[in-house]
């Protein structure tokens, strides 16, 4: 196995491209569990730690570009007011340890579908900035998990950073584990309420092959929430729509039986924190009012 | 040498002075906190090898052909070993059966099974190599449970068995079965205002000790082996060890390295045999640990248990009569079930008076993964079972679930079921009454000025639930542990003692062949020295198989035994230097020879407290210096068909209040408070005994909600070996710990101590479940809890 240490970005996506098998390592938290285990056997691992930009965030007007490798302690420590979702979702990940190292360019590139970042950012929104020596483009968080642990990237690009859209609203992460702490999510719900457009997103984690959207049950919240006037009245949302919503996204998640959990478990447990999440952030938004 | 050590050569001086009854601090304590003791996984030698153990993929299979061909072939490869090449007639070993083949013969009986050992340059080479071993497996039927295991036409998972258990076993895949009848059951049923039956399922816990199975094994000039390793016994790993290499046992030397804890799960070999005969067939040392995948399958497990109760007792809450059936899995292989079956039957109606009584338990052989000894043994699935029985009698009768536990508790003189007379204290109300009395964690403890702390909380950091659903319980449980090996076994213990003057101060070591396995028994040593010998400074030499054994670190026994060997070679160590002293100083004082004399602050003392001698000057040159054996009274088997038999050596007792929150729309717990009482009998170190009724407690927590190796029903393969899926306690999980620690003397022990290891880890499991099951109203009748069993399929 050959270890590339890249100084540079320039020279990362110039190592990628020459050998686009290259494993990028950026915490090592899931690749060198693999390694450890002899799940995988690279090549060439491509180490990004010597390139700084990656741990560093902008922020603009209406967004924030998270470099890949930002460790979810300073997610946590430092976007709880622009991205509260994905702070929440860092705080559920493993250990301190883990998150001083482990960060979301991480979590994107294994794409399991338990990853905890994922519900947060698809509730979020933003797109992934992939990068290849052939250029830049930005791939819609929608379009990002094409199956079980893969991912929309191509052979020669990096993970630059996340373009995620700055919270105008409450936002909030929940994940049920058999353990109070440091634990793989038996299912996990993300929620993002959008006032400025007036719309609400979703995302679930650990209940289908990819993480996913609950499409049906964000259009009949958005719909339900305009119709009773209530992100101009901010009037507690009605217990049957609340039943309804939490319904659609038991619905829109495809769970399996393993030894983590049972389908109908997940199902059930989502429906719990869809409720609850919904519950939590419409509080926060009538209380801003 | 080029050889580095992970001992034990650390642990020579305690951190604090201090004779018995003081908390003095662990000498490894601070080493190991910030990550510099040294484990067995640390062994290092020049020039060693890897070895690697090729293990089955599947449960049950005869084995039609092994191809080493292409693994042997491999470049840095030095050796390639399986059954065949085994250099002696002896080819099995074990604890109490030898039913288990060195590596696999003919067929594998469970997931995991060694078939093969490669020896490398590196461990990688070795474990690539492993992997081009061809093993062509023909698939058996699988047993998996008791109605597998005992249909008329069951395949023996042991074929051809000659062990002692056979021929009272009513079929050859149960290993060893043990009824206790006492008084007359049916006819005290018939006197019975109530009766509750009730069926319970205990699921397979892991020791999950942090350190991986590990050792280092150099061929030495004289054709014989020295052996560094992890284990919890050095004289039984040596006695299964030598037969099979061949050699005589002085010719195998064992030192024990750094132990990353037990818990029971060390007392079956599991590299030794392996890492000596390569090292022997490669003329180089060689190391094995294993990663956390393959620890899961290098030991054995706590056995899972189906047990079925039924309770009787009066309208005045006294209990009539107890029935009881016990079923262990206890896998592919015999290991300690035998004596787990022993103590689960004996134990098996808990810290009660009941006069009629009939029980039976037994083990299975399967094809599941082996199961022996844990933290408990046996005792600990008897009081899950009977502790949610009286709970379900105390309701059925209308009565407080405490008071009708201390209505039957057993009290000093009682008479067990197999008709054994508790000689000692045996506090079962008090315990109970302490922990009950302790005012409750307040309401909503969760609730703070800025909203709620999600981490006292159900769900923790995971967020999942603000107060919502959350709903409290409280629960109750006590238990009743042995302390000892038991059934007429020869339990004994060896220390040598050896005195001497260094630079004018009298200094003492300690040498034993006790593992230490984080029990504190290295610290507790030097204090008993200190007590006995009036000296500061003791050295406790490294554990070793070049003095006599110690006996097992197990049943809550070696401060008992290697504790009370230390303290019965220092009083003939002090007898000698009293004597040497009367010979010499006698002429000079009447009190050499007619005062109680002591040893107190490096001086001969008489007990009116006059100062006789320094030690050093009675010593001058001459060594003290002594090796001698320690037993405690003997015991008696169990008859085989009753039950009856004065077995134990010694009972401990322990009760636990559990509080616990649950959200009961999502089933998860957080378990608020588990206040235990125990009484320890004579506490030689208040804070190593805090700390293992701490740690007994939090083990017994992690089977209450969520620690469980699941094997497949059917395929008998296990789900989830590893820390990602076989959850234990994290610190969230672990609530506060309060502790009550009862000093009632047994006078038969040494400073009158009773063991303390064990039995908080009994009752923890029950108080917590009972917790649960009144927060829910469900009956739960299955431990571990998990989410789905809290709110329904
Ligand atoms: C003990 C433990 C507990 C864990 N608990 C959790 C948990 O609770 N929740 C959770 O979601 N995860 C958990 N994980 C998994 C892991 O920590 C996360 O997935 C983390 O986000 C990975 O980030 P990393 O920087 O360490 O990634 P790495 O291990 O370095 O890489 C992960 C993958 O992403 C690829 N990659 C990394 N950076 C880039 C890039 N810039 N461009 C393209 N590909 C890239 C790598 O090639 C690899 O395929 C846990 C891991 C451990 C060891």
């Amino acid at each position: 196995m050959e270890f590339l240490r890249p100084a540079s970005w320039q020279e990362a996506l110039a190592a990628k491209a020459e050998h686009p098998t290259a494993l990028p390592i950026a915490g090592g938290t899931d690749v060198m569990v693999e390694i450890n285990f002899d799940h995988r056997r690279p090549d060439h691992l491509l180490d990004l730690n010597r390139i700084g930009e990656l741990e560093e965030w902008e922020t603009g007007t209406d967004t924030v570009r998270l470099g890949a490798s930002v460790p979810y302690a300073r997610i946590m420590s430092g976007l709880r007011a622009e991205l509260p979702g994905l702070a929440l979702a860092s705080h559920t990940v493993a250990s301190p340890q883990i998150r001083n190292r482990g960060g979301v360019g991480g979590n994107l590139g294994t794409a399991s579908p338990a990853g905890d970042a994922h519900p947060a950012l698809l509730a979020g929104g933003g797109a992934v900035e992939a990068e290849s020596v052939r250029g830049s483009r930005l791939i819609p968080i929608d379009d990002f998990y094409t199956g079980v642990k893969r991912n929309a990237l191509a052979p020669d690009e990096l993970i630059r950073a996340v373009h995620l859209k700055k919270a105008t609203g409450p936002q909030q992460f929940s994940k049920v584990g058999t353990r109070n702490a440091m634990v793989i999510a038996v299912c996990a719900f993300g929620i993002a309420l959008h006032p400025d457009t007036r719309t609400v997103r979703t995302g679930i984690g650990s209940a289908a092959p990819t993480p996913i959207r609950a499409g049906t049950a964000e259009e009949f919240l958005t719909a339900a929430l305009d119709e009773g006037g209530l992100w101009d009245s901010r009037k507690p949302v009605p217990p049957a729509v609340a039943g309804q919503f939490a319904a659609l996204v038991a619905g829109a998640a495809n769970p399996i039986d393993d030894v983590r959990g049972t389908a109908a478990y997940r199902r059930h447990a989502l429906g719990v924190m869809a409720r609850r999440t919904l519950g939590w952030t419409w509080e926060q938004y009538r209380a801003e009012g | 040498m080029g050889i580095t050590r992970t001992p034990t050569s650390l642990t020579q001086s305690s951190a604090t002075r201090g004779g018995i009854g003081e908390s003095t601090l662990r000498p490894d304590g601070t080493l190991k906190v910030t990550g510099e003791f040294a484990y067995s996984s640390d062994l290092w030698h020049e020039d060693m090898l890897w070895g690697y153990t090729l293990r089955s993929t599947v449960a049950h299979a005869a084995i039609v052909s092994i191809d080493t061909g292409e693994a042997l072939a491999t470049p840095g490869v030095y050796a390639v070993l399986t059954y065949d090449d085994l250099p002696t007639e002896v080819k099995h070993y074990g604890l109490e059966i030898r039913d288990t083949p060195v590596l696999a013969h003919g067929k594998v009986r469970h997931h995991g099974e060694p078939v093969a050992l490669v020896a490398a340059d590196h461990p990688e080479t070795a474990r690539r190599a492993a992997a081009k071993i061809r093993v062509e497996y023909e698939p058996l039927p699988v047993i998996t449970d008791e109605a597998s295991a005992t249909a008329p036409d069951a395949v023996l998972v042991h074929e051809g068995r000659d062990d002692h258990h056979i021929g009272h076993v009513p079929h050859p895949n149960i290993v060893h079965r043990q009824p206790v009848v006492r008084g007359d059951a049916a006819a005290a049923a018939a006197r019975a205002d109530v009766v509750v039956s009730g069926e319970y399922v205990f699921g397979m816990q892991d020791q999950a000790f942090l350190g991986p199975e590990s050792g280092l094994a150099v061929p030495a000039e004289d054709g014989g082996v020295d052996l560094y390793v992890a284990t919890q016994w050095l004289h039984s790993d040596l006695g299964q060890i030598a037969p099979v290499l061949g050699l005589p046992e002085r010719k195998v030397r064992m030192t024990l390295s750094g132990v990353g804890g037990a818990f029971g799960g060390r007392e079956d070999l599991s590299m030794q045999i392996h890492g000596c005969l390569l090292a022997l067939r490669t003329g180089k040392p060689v190391k094995i640990v294993y990663n956390r995948f393959e620890s899961f399958f290098g030991h054995v497990h706590r056995h899972p248990a189906r047990l079925w109760y039924e309770h009787g007792a009066t309208r005045d809450g006294r209990l009539t009569h107890v029935r009881c059936r016990i079923v262990l899995d206890g896998g592919a292989y015999a290991s300690s079930s035998p004596a787990v079956v022993g103590n689960a039957a004996s134990l098996s109606i808990g810290p009660y008076v009941v006069d009629d009584v009939d029980v039976e338990a037994l083990a299975l052989y399967t094809n599941n993964p082996p199961c022996g000894a844990m933290r408990g043994f046996g005792a600990v699935q008897a009081c899950f079972a009977y502790e949610a029985q009286m709970d379900r009698v105390a309701a059925e009768l209308g009565m407080d679930p405490v008071e009708f536990r201390q209505i039957n508790a057993m009290e000093q003189g009682a008479v067990m079921p197999t008709g054994q007379t508790v000689d000692s204290p045996a506090p079962v109300a008090e315990l109970l009454r302490r922990v009950k009395s302790r005012p409750l964690p307040p309401e909503r403890q969760w609730e703070t000025t800025e909203g709620a702390d999600v981490r006292a909380l159900p769900g923790g950091l995971s967020n999942t639930t603000h107060g919502e659903g959350v709903v409290r319980g409280v629960g109750y449980a006590v238990g009743i542990k042995n302390v000892g090996f038991s059934e007429g076994f020869d339990d004994y213990s060896t220390a040598r003692v050896r005195m001497q003057a260094i630079n004018g101060e009298a200094v003492a070591t300690v040498h034993t062949a006790m593992a230490e396995v984080g029990q504190g028994g290295v610290t507790v040593h030097a204090q008993i020295a200190r007590s006995e010998l009036g000296v500061t400074q003791v050295t406790i030499q490294p554990a070793d198989t070049q003095v006599g054994s110690a006996g097992s670190t197990s049943a809550s026994r070696q401060t008992y035994m290697t504790g009370g060997a230390v303290k019965n070679t220092c009083e003939a160590v002090r007898a000698k230097v009293l004597d040497l002293g009367r010979r010499k100083f006698g002429t000079y004082h009447p009190a050499w020879a007619t005062a109680e004399l002591l040893l107190e602050d490096g001086k001969v003392v008489t007990d009116g407290g006059e100062v006789l001698a320094g030690i050093a000057e009675v010593l001058d040159d001459e060594v003290v210096d002594l090796e001698l054996e320690f037993r405690h009274r003997p015991t008696q088997a169990f008859d085989l068909r009753t039950g009856q038999g004065n077995g134990h050596v010694q009972y401990s007792f322990a009760a636990h209040r559990a509080v616990v929150e649950v959200d009961t729309e999502l089933g998860l717990v957080k378990v608020v408070e588990l206040a235990c009482a125990q009484d320890v009998g004579k506490a030689l170190n208040p804070l190593s005994v805090v700390g293992q009724i701490q740690g007994g407690t939090t083990q017994g927590l992690g089977v209450a909600v969520m620690e469980e190796i699941v094997v497949d029903p059917v395929t008998a393969l296990v789900r989830n070996p590893s820390f990602t899926d076989y959850l234990i306690p994290t610190i969230l999980d672990t609530p506060t710990i309060p502790v009550d620690v009862l000093e009632l003397a047994d006078a038969q022990a040494p400073y009158g101590l009773r063991g303390v290891g064990e039995a908080p880890t009994l009752s923890s499991t029950p108080a917590v479940l009972a917790a649960i099951r009144q927060a829910t109203g469900l009956a739960l009748n299955r431990t571990p809890v998990r989410p789905e069993h809290l709110t329904g399929p």
